[in-house]
């Protein structure tokens, strides 16, 4: 892991990269590092998230700037910009199951090709999907789906890079660190090593490429 | 008392203790407020909570506390939070003992049609596929008609949620169960008839001779 400064983090990320961001309606959402991504106009980004927050929170930021060129998410419901980019045409969005969505990413981080899932057989959100029958039951067959990168907020990261988070906040943040081709963690607190507990970690160190410095 | 607590009263004598459930926006988060006194349920935020508690006091909101709309919450003692995929996994899982979610249409059949009105409104399903797919038991809060059309029909014209049926629906005028995959009715409001729910519903409904006042 390598400590690096919040410019430089952003500067590894070139156009046009796919990047997987943590958060739940903005909540979780390594904020510093998506105003970063404003500043220096990273562009024709793919962002894989759950939602795209509300307009000009979290991920809500990027749409407003019109930096997306594709967004993979389950929801935007309460963000009338991403919604009005969709219908546009300006915007590519996919929507996903939200159960469906965190375990393609899941797979990707484990190492699989995929699962199975019940969720959305017989509805529009099987489009295209192969249906696998097992043990008598009907699933679909959803894709592993990774990233060039992703941005993880945690609420505490030790010098080693290990990350513990807090409350709602966790959501998609640990299984998103697993399926980046390149991870960089950011955290409200950087503490000590030892002062997370080893089973209060959540995601281990070695699995964390930058972590981003305190301003 | 308005449709929606109507609606939401009626549903709280579904849950029993112990019970993991899963509200959704809009009428189902009303129905928290109808637990009986002293019964304990655990309540799960999709986000990853089980535990979601009232809105906090004022200056005591934490940022990182809140339901699967970003709003503040409170967690109860005995609470828990989790990544979205073991949310998911509740969810998929059969660790769901109910989920209780609003609709835009139900058909004959029990089918569920709520997450879009194409070229309208297009959301996202969130977490809606999962959870009819998911829960042991799928309970639909909605008002009978909207703007006078009933929104129980014959067929789903909006896309449906989930090919699995629900397994109850309660409407400010009855509750209507499927068995055997026919919309049957099991009970009324108190002052309203058979006759009277027939009337403004599109849906073929199973009317028995005897059908009970709406328990509350």
């Amino acid at each position: 892991m390598k400590t690096i400064s919040l410019e430089q983090a952003v500067g590894l990320i070139p156009d046009g990269a796919s990047l997987m961001i943590g958060g739940f309606m903005g909540v979780g959402t390594p904020e510093r590092i998506v105003d970063e991504i404003v500043r220096q106009r990273k562009k024709d980004l793919t962002v894989i998230a759950n939602d795209t927050a509300v307009p000009g929170v979290g991920i809500g930021k990027l749409v407003r700037a019109k930096l997306l060129r594709s967004a993979v998410v389950s929801h935007i419901g309460l963000n009338a910009e991403t919604q009005k980019q969709m219908m546009s045409g300006e915007l590519d969005v996919q929507l996903v199951p939200q159960g469906t969505l965190i375990e393609r990413i899941r797979a990707a981080g484990f190492g699989l090709g995929g699962i199975l899932t019940p969720t959305g057989v017989g509805t529009i959100a099987e489009r295209d999907k192969r249906h696998v029958e097992l043990n008598g039951k009907t699933y679909l067959l959803e894709p592993a789906l990774a990233a060039d990168f992703a941005l993880v907020h945690a609420f505490l990261a030790d010098y080693l890079g290990n990350l513990s988070y807090a409350l709602t906040a966790r959501n998609f943040n640990p299984i998103i660190a697993m399926a980046g081709a390149k991870v960089i963690g950011d955290a409200d607190n950087i503490v000590p090593i030892g002062v997370i507990a080893p089973d209060h970690v959540m995601t281990p160190a070695p699995v964390v490429d930058y972590l981003v410095m305190n301003a | 008392m308005d449709a929606q607590n109507i609606i939401a009263r009626r549903i709280a004598q579904e849950l029993s203790p112990g019970m993991l459930v899963n509200l959704g926006i809009g009428i189902p988060t009303l129905v928290a407020n109808f637990l009986p006194k002293g019964m304990h349920v655990f309540f799960q935020s999709e986000n990853g909570l089980i535990g979601t508690g009232p809105i906090p006091e004022e200056g005591m909101a934490h940022p990182a506390l809140t339901d699967a709309g970003g709003h503040p919450v409170a967690a109860l003692p005995g609470a828990s939070t989790f990544d979205s995929a073991m949310s998911f996994g509740l969810i998929r899982g059969g660790h769901l003992d109910l989920t209780v979610l609003g609709g835009l249409q139900v058909d004959q059949t029990g089918r569920l049609a709520n997450w879009m009105i194409p070229n309208k409104m297009v959301p996202g399903m969130g977490g809606a596929m999962d959870l009819v797919s998911g829960a042991k038991r799928v309970i639909v809060a909605m008002q009978h008609t909207a703007k006078g059309v009933s929104k129980l029909v014959k067929n789903c014209t909006l896309p449906v949620t989930s090919v699995r049926p629900i397994d109850l629906l309660v409407t400010e005028l009855a509750v209507i169960g499927f068995p055997n995959a026919r919309a049957t009715l099991i009970e009324t409001a108190p002052g309203i008839s058979a006759a009277q729910v027939l009337a403004v519903t599109d849906a073929e409904l199973v009317a028995p001779t005897h059908i009970p006042e709406m328990r509350q």
